[in-house]
């Protein structure tokens, strides 16, 4: 994501000019990529942990599923014992660590970005209700952020998630729902700053209904805000996901997920370290580069942006 | 100070009352106890006996009435195993999640004050640089995967301190050391932005200008004010502190609220769920409301305004 955005920096650049203006320039937009150097090495990785978790059936080496008694809690490659053949060594039934991680990051992925999908979506509506209209709709929607807020996500998401049973669409659900109050509670706060501003004052004046005014004038401006909370909450949700998966609560085995690879990993912790610690190596460098993805991406469309 | 007191107090009735209600939907609206408590053979007659005997078969505000009217009282029935009272049984490990709270805040402010005040201080300096690495590091970190590591290498490995388990002071140390790392990086952020706000006022080029010497300047003059936001977000936080105490009482089967609501959850013990939940969201909110005030009091800007 950055990498495009990088890009289009650069395209704006001349490719044709005055020879004279063009090191100056070529210069300030290479200043500019070099300040936002993390976020495009963080977006380079990041390509390649979707593209790996894209096209897992063709890059890895085994079948994850594939059990391999004779072959169970082999160590990494470059130990003892291990062998190139499974290079993270292999698990408690001989399932390749490596292949099942790479699965793992399908999904880590599609929780992350449709959970974040469905809360930005209720936090933006709501929020934008709230701030537009004040009153009465303001109180109802902000207490029910305040409710929220004050709750821990994590215990409201294993109560729900104990009731409706665990899967892997009730956890995309839950941890939706449960995501909503930041964006709102942004949202609207820029929306009651914005609603006083002339050109919505204008906008009235001309005629426009609210419902065009929100969507045309007040949501255009909210757009940048909104990407990069919804990019710094897909790393938020992959952790919750996989603590709930670790909790057995989540995506159920057979089916690698991290979380459920390091739950599984930690009855093993005593004398087989690699099988919880490479899981969690996962959660946390795709958690690590989206996170400086998103502080990247908020300098890059506006450094005043406080969050 | 009377009417912020009052505005603040009808929130927290409402807060109260709403997470009553989320509590009571829990089982009552997403679930059927019926489903859940008699075995899907059993005769049609019989889950009518039950929905019966447990009051089901009245209106929903009738049940939400007289469950807030028991659990007003303490009573929030009795666990579905063992003929225990879920709130004795709730109470019983409100301390040790208590404790490993305190403890995870003490660390992390441990951590937080001395670096976030370097880093505001010698800005882009290689302290503030470092503590950005810090922050950025802690805050991708899943504290379940750090709890493992930590016992992989000091229990397994180096053979220093107890894997898991409640009692000594060497139990609390890798716990709270994790749940520090959980909240450290946002205290850090806070106290260095804080102070580096607080620094560029026009007092403290004032008192420097009296000829105070720099570290009281840092000390008495800047630091009491740039307390008030790392205040009111730990207070705010409070909520995902328990969170990341939730978490942390799993990893290292700790005897709290937590460990035990997770089990409930697990089992399926709906009392006993019921009961952690609306007791541990009375701490939080009453955390904030007791922060609320505190800020309200060093800050006379805030009750007047907001």
């Amino acid at each position: 994501m950055k990498a495009t955005a990088a890009g289009r920096d650069l395209a704006l650049e001349p490719t044709t000019g005055p020879v004279t203006a063009e090191p100056i320039r070529a210069r300030a937009a290479l200043r500019r990529l070099w300040r936002l150097k993390w976020g495009v090495a963080a977006a380079a990785i990041m390509l390649l942990i979707v593209a790996s978790a894209a096209l897992a059936p063709t890059v890895v080496p085994h079948d994850p599923l594939a059990v391999n008694i004779r072959h169970r809690l082999a160590p990494p490659a470059w130990m003892d014992g291990g062998t190139r053949e499974n290079l993270l060594g292999t698990d408690q039934v001989g399932r390749d660590l490596l292949s099942r991680i790479v699965y793992g990051g399908r999904v880590s992925l599609v929780v992350g970005v449709s959970a974040v999908l469905i809360s930005a979506t209720i936090g933006v509506l709501l929020g934008l209700g709230a701030g537009y209209f004040g009153g009465r709709t303001d109180w109802t929607i902000m207490t029910l952020v305040n409710v929220m807020l004050t709750f821990p996500f994590v215990l409201l998401a294993l109560a729900v998630i104990a009731v409706l049973g665990p899967s892997l669409t009730n956890m995309i659900i839950v941890l939706g729902v449960a995501g909503w109050p930041i964006y709102c509670r942004v949202v609207r706060a820029e929306t009651l700053a914005m609603r006083e501003r002339e050109f919505v004052l204008a906008g009235r004046a001309l005629g426009m209904s609210h419902a065009r005014i929100i969507v045309r004038q007040i949501f255009p401006n909210l757009v940048s805000l909104v990407v990069v909370i919804a990019t710094l909450q897909v790393a938020q949700v992959i952790i919750l996901e996989s603590f709930l998966s670790f909790l057995g609560l989540g995506v159920q085995p057979p089916t690698p997920a991290w979380g459920n690879m390091l739950g599984e990993g930690r009855l093993y912790m005593l004398n087989m370290w690699w099988i919880a610690t490479f899981p969690g190596l996962a959660i946390f460098v795709t958690t690590l580069v989206i996170n400086l993805m998103g502080n990247a991406l908020r300098d890059w469309l506006d450094p005043h942006m406080k969050l | 100070m009377k009417r912020y007191l009052g505005r603040q107090l009808v929130q927290l009735v409402v807060v109260i009352l709403g997470i009553s209600i989320l509590a009571f939907s829990i089982l009552h609206v997403v679930g059927d106890p019926v489903v859940l408590m008699v075995p899907e053979t059993a005769p049609k007659e019989e889950h009518e006996r039950f929905r019966k005997l447990l009051g089901l078969d009245q209106p929903i505000w009738v049940q939400y009435g007289k469950f807030a009217s028991r659990a007003v009282r303490g009573d929030f029935g009795k666990s579905w195993y063992g003929d225990v009272p879920a709130f004795g049984l709730v109470l019983e490990r409100m301390p040790p999640t208590i404790f490993l709270t305190l403890a995870g805040l003490g660390v992390a402010l441990l951590i937080a004050l001395p670096l976030g005040t370097l880093a505001a201080l010698r800005r882009h300096s290689l302290v503030d640089n470092l503590c950005t690495v810090v922050a950025v590091t802690g805050q991708a970190m899943p504290i379940f995967w750090l709890g493992i590591m930590l016992i992989i290498l000091f229990a397994v490995r180096l053979k220093w301190l107890p894997a898991s388990g409640y009692g000594t002071w060497q139990h609390f140390l890798m716990p709270a050391f994790t749940l520090g790392a959980f909240l450290a990086p946002i205290t850090m952020r806070l106290v260095r932005s804080g102070l580096i706000e607080v620094m560029n006022m026009e007092y403290i080029k004032t008192a420097r200008a009296k000829g105070v010497g720099e570290r009281l300047v840092v000390v008495k003059h800047a630091f009491r004010n740039a307390c008030i936001p790392v205040v009111t977000v730990l207070g705010l936080q409070f909520g995902q502190l328990l969170g990341g105490a939730i978490v942390t009482e799993t990893v290292f089967a700790w005897p709290g609220v937590a460990t035990l609501t997770v089990e409930s959850i697990r089992n399926q013990d709906f009392p006993v769920v019921q009961c952690a939940v609306v007791l541990l969201a009375l701490i939080i909110v009453s955390a904030n409301f007791i922060v609320d005030m505190i800020v309200g009091l060093i800050d006379p800007r805030i009750r007047v305004g907001a």
